[in-house]
């Protein structure tokens, strides 16, 4: 059981500015996110794209705002959890206990959710029948390679992920790529790799082609592909991956009882708290009147719920607004040494 | 203006006038037609406000760019007369555009 002050779902550049926030009022937070790694949208949609407006930063990028929003937040060592999602919350005399779907149980007074549009999930085949094979013949990530040696392996998709497995697994494996249009979306190498691997036999590909159907019983033998014509092929395989990039799924935060509009949770604009006491929404996942899914507008959520945070988790001590200027707290907390 | 009719995949029908310059896309959501998500807000990163264009208009519409198309590879079963509707942007050419949203969205 990890204690603390905030747990806070979602790493995006709001999540991150709330770690900002809540670490010069002197509160500790916990970090978790669906991906791999700190960014969020910034990071797994755009990380390229110039973003022009953040105050006083004129332009900078995805991948920038993000770096600089964790230099920001280094001093405060915050403990973040990757890769992992809040399953359940409860709440307990007070406080809410959250659990992850890796069974990691945090108890804290407060949860901010800044979850965006809701956490990244593989895309998948829209097929049911594939679904009982998932984890066992159907994958849309990698894990163990060793899994996909000596096998008939159908890869989906016609981006870089679905290439490269592509090209890495036709050494170990008899590899069919299958792609809804005749282009395939990659780097100059990699495309001409496929093009001599096509050539010599080590790969087929079907274009332009979807997946129709897959076979009935207990273990995969074959599936069905359909081309915009209606001509279904028949291809043995007993191994499918699906390369269809990621989406977001608002998932078991609907269940937790907020309320909501559309797929965003209605807050205040007082403290951004949700009709659940101790539980804040901020950033694009919040609905107020006027509310614009600007990032800067999510920064200026995470100050105010800040404050209640603090109200929650120090019910003893009384709230001082402080400036960053002058408080000599503030500064300590960030490492800064005054002479 | 444009009068723009999007078919739900139920089958259900809703005509919207659409003013110049928005987007189909928008012109769905500011009107809560369902079938159109938009999780991205239109910055072409989500394939959530996929359509189906009527084969009439299909031609009729400005080429997609290559950065659609890629991302029509991650929509919901895309087809031949597959768009994003936030790459559709209506003017009075478009009056009378037809479109058709998938069974789903993601």
């Amino acid at each position: 059981m990890i204690k603390t002050d905030v747990i806070i779902i979602g790493a995006g550049p709001v999540g991150l500015f709330a770690v900002h926030q809540l670490g010069i009022k002197g509160l500790t937070a916990n970090v978790i996110d669906n991906l791999d790694k700190p960014g969020g949208q910034c990071i797994e949609l755009y990380p390229d794209k110039p973003i022009y407006d953040i105050p006083a930063v004129p332009e900078c990028s995805g991948k920038s705002l993000t770096d600089e929003l964790l230099r920001q937040i280094k001093p405060f060592k915050t403990n973040f959890h990757f890769n992992e999602r809040v399953q359940e919350i409860k709440e307990e005399k007070g406080n809410w206990l959250i659990k992850t779907n890796k069974n990691k149980n945090f108890l804290s007074p407060n949860i901010i959710i800044a979850g965006g549009v809701g956490s990244f999930e593989p895309r998948k085949l829209p097929i049911k029948d594939l679904e009982k094979f998932e984890g066992k013949s159907v994958f849309y990530s990698i894990n163990n390679k060793e899994l996909f040696k000596n096998r008939k392996i159908s890869i989906f998709g016609g981006g870089d992920s679905a290439l490269d497995w592509a090209l890495e697994f036709s050494k170990i494996s008899k590899v069919t790529l299958i792609h809804r249009r005749n282009e395939f979306r990659g780097a100059p190498h990699t495309l001409s790799q496929l093009e001599q691997l096509k050539k010599t036999g080590k790969i087929v590909i079907k274009t332009p082609f979807q997946i129709n159907s897959a076979n009935q019983g207990d273990t995969l033998k074959s599936i069905d592909i359909k081309n915009e014509d209606g001509k279904i092929e028949k291809i043995e395989t007993d191994i499918v991956l699906g390369f269809f990039g990621l989406i977001m799924q608002l998932g078991p935060i609907a269940e937790w009882g907020l309320n909501m509009t559309k797929k965003t949770i209605n807050v205040n604009t007082e403290n951004f708290q949700t009709n659940k006491p101790g539980i804040f929404a901020i950033g694009d996942i919040c609905n107020y009147p006027g509310k614009l899914k600007l990032i800067l507008s999510g920064f200026h959520e995470a100050a105010l719920a800040s404050v209640e945070c603090f109200k929650r988790a120090r019910p003893n001590e009384k709230f001082k607004f402080q400036f960053s200027t002058s408080s000599k707290d503030i500064q300590k907390r960030l490492g800064i040494k005054n002479d | 203006m444009a009068k723009i009719t999007y078919i739900h995949h139920s089958g259900e029908k809703k005509i919207i006038e659409v003013e110049n310059g928005l987007s189909v896309m928008e012109g769905a959501i500011q009107n809560n037609v369902p079938g159109i998500d938009a999780d991205c807000g239109g910055s072409m990163a989500c394939a959530t406000c996929h359509v189906y264009v009527d084969e009439k208009w299909f031609n009729k519409l400005s080429k997609s760019e290559e950065g659609e198309q890629d991302m029509l590879d991650m929509a919901y079963e895309p087809k031949k007369n597959s768009r994003l509707s936030c790459q559709l942007i209506v003017s009075d050419e478009l009056d009378g555009l037809v479109v058709t949203t998938p069974e789903k969205q993601t």
